[in-house]
């Protein structure tokens, strides 16, 4: 082999060259409490994860995503997922923001209603680039406008669409 | 230096502005893309000023679909979301109706559940590292690692009925429970398997020219990785040792001992070394699966016939091939949900290709975009 190259560490078959250390710095699978996140000044609720799936979640206003994803975000958790649910019957589209953290079990799921008459909410795209499909896609999807996206042309649906299919009163 | 000489040096890669720039449509259908991926390229000579990646062209709405059936209708639809890790799929549905509907799943199920899951994990690894490297220009490794995948399909098909879009997990369980020959069949695949991932090593991860297509090409920070969501061996590729396997176990996975392959290096060597070793690590959770796959019956006494999820959300996270596959449920207490989201991986694994491939050479970003192995219906869905 070229000497110029260096060799693939570690032993045959492809043995990872990996610190250790970073191997014990995950937490083994317990819940994370004391809440992690109890120093953030957001009321956090705990949700049983054997049930739900995830371990904090919270309501806030719908002028509060950009704030709490800022704080999320310094907390080092990663944007996993951004979606919205049309609540027809109450007149309200909800939207919810999924994180998680990288070492640690802890989800964090942050929910917010707005009208459904004038679905708009600010964008995190500012804080985490991830959001942009995420937000497109849910645009798409739902009609809400996130207020200063970049571009909010569609993103899975044809680029002609004037329709949301996942709104509850969307008819094929 | 005359002009033309200089404008081909390329200006982004001196941080300069471009001067002239042309759009270059890679996709829908360009071997290069696996599937219809469109990626608007704005480019100065061969150099990349903004990849722009155009999704949607095979959109099916998967989501709504879940929203006008029964789960038990919904849940083979699971499966031809990433086709190639069908398994993990079902598995993240199945889970989220399990868990919401508190139907306690048998052991056994749960091993026979980790044995198919990481059978498929090696296939759809396979897969990508034989288009990979076809990308790359190398033809041959693509038959060896179909060769392979032969043999995990062959063993899946004569217990699951299928070859690709597997539906054997059921709420509660498994359709049916496996016989001795695949028992005996994937001990014999393991014993193969070891020695080829050698060959392979010798074959093409030491090959110095392929190693010199990836080595420092497509650097991507572990910031980076956070900041859009990127999982499975991409975040691993950069030294992040993320693994929903272990830091959210599920299923019978914390009764085995296995390593999360991880590298520091970030770029797309790192991945591809990460995933396989990942292939090691799998067939030592078969072995250790088969060793101790307990007696007693594969499904769920008394699971409803008719399914109503009590009210209100619940998800379900699996390591899927990609990374981070994730299901959410609402329920109103109806036979149909009110609402399924599908968060995939390949979807946020892609979402960073435009920050990640400014400035790289065109055939640099295809070696990148190799790396993040994409299911283009896995984005769509």
């Amino acid at each position: 082999m070229n000497p110029a190259v260096p060799e693939i560490p570690g032993d045959s078959p492809l043995k990872a060259a990996q610190a250790p250390a970073e191997q014990a710095a995950v937490t083994p699978a317990v819940a994370p409490w004391p809440n992690p996140l109890a120093h953030l000044q957001i009321p956090f609720r705990a949700v049983d994860y054997e049930v739900k799936g995830y371990h904090l979640e919270v309501t806030v206003a719908p002028g509060e995503v950009v704030a709490v994803a800022t704080q999320l975000d310094k907390e080092g958790l990663a944007l996993d997922t951004i979606t919205g649910v049309d609540w027809m019957a109450e007149g309200q589209m909800e939207v919810v923001y999924d994180y998680f953290h990288l070492a640690k079990p802890l989800r964090v799921v942050v929910r917010t209603r707005i009208p459904r008459d004038k679905p708009e909410i600010d964008t995190i795209s500012g804080v985490f680039p991830g959001a942009n499909w995420h937000e497109r896609e849910t645009h798409d999807f739902f009609g809400i406008k996130f207020l200063g996206h970049p571009d909010l042309t569609p993103f899975l649906l044809p680029e002609d669409a004037t329709y949301h299919p996942l709104r509850k009163d969307f008819v094929a | 230096m005359t002009e033309k000489a200089d404008f081909l040096t390329g200006d982004v890669a001196a941080g300069q502005p471009p001067r002239e720039t042309f759009v270059l449509n890679l996709g829908p259908q360009h071997p290069a893309t696996h599937g219809v991926l469109r990626v608007k390229m704005t480019m100065d000579g061969e150099y990349i000023v903004r990849a722009e990646p155009v999704c949607g062209y095979i959109h099916r709405m998967q989501e709504k679909m879940g929203e006008n059936r029964t789960y038990a209708q919904f849940l083979p639809n699971t499966s031809r979301i990433d086709y190639l890790s069908a398994m993990t799929y079902t598995h993240a549905f199945v889970g989220a109706v399990e868990r919401a509907a508190k139907i306690p799943v048998p052991p056994r199920a749960e091993y026979i559940r980790v044995i198919t899951s990481e059978l498929n994990r090696i296939s759809s690894h396979l897969v990508w590292w034989g288009a990979f490297l076809l990308d790359l220009g190398g033809f041959t490794p693509l038959l060896y690692a179909f060769d392979d995948r032969e043999k995990i399909l062959d063993l899946l098909e004569a217990i699951t009925g299928a070859r690709l879009t597997y539906c054997y997990y059921r709420f509660g369980g498994l359709c049916n429970d496996v016989d001795d020959s695949f028992i005996k069949g994937t001990r014999e695949f393991v014993a193969h398997m070891r020695p080829r991932l050698k060959m392979y090593r010798g074959l093409v991860t030491e090959n110095i020219i392929f190693r010199k297509r990836l080595e420092g090409i497509g650097p991507i920070s572990q910031e980076m990785c956070r900041k859009y969501g990127a999982t499975g061996p991409v975040i691993r590729g950069s030294g992040v040792s993320y693994d929903v396997r272990r830091v959210e176990p599920y299923s019978a996975y914390p009764e085995f001992d296995f390593e999360i392959p991880t590298f520091p290096g970030g770029d797309s060597m790192a991945r591809y070394l990460v995933r396989m070793e990942e292939m090691v690590q799998s067939l030592r959770i078969i072995e250790q699966a088969l060793d101790k796959l307990p007696a007693g019956p594969v499904m769920a006494d008394k699971v409803p016939r008719v399914l109503k999820l009590p009210a209100g959300d619940y998800c379900y996270a699996v390591e899927a091939a990609r990374g981070r596959f994730a299901v959410r449920i609402v329920s109103d207490n109806k036979e149909i949900p009110y609402r399924v989201k599908l968060r995939t991986p390949s979807l946020s694994n892609l979402s960073l290709f435009e920050e990640a491939s400014k400035g790289m050479l065109l055939p640099d970003a295809l070696a990148l975009m190799g790396s993040l192995d994409l299911v283009i219906p896995d984005i769509d869905r």
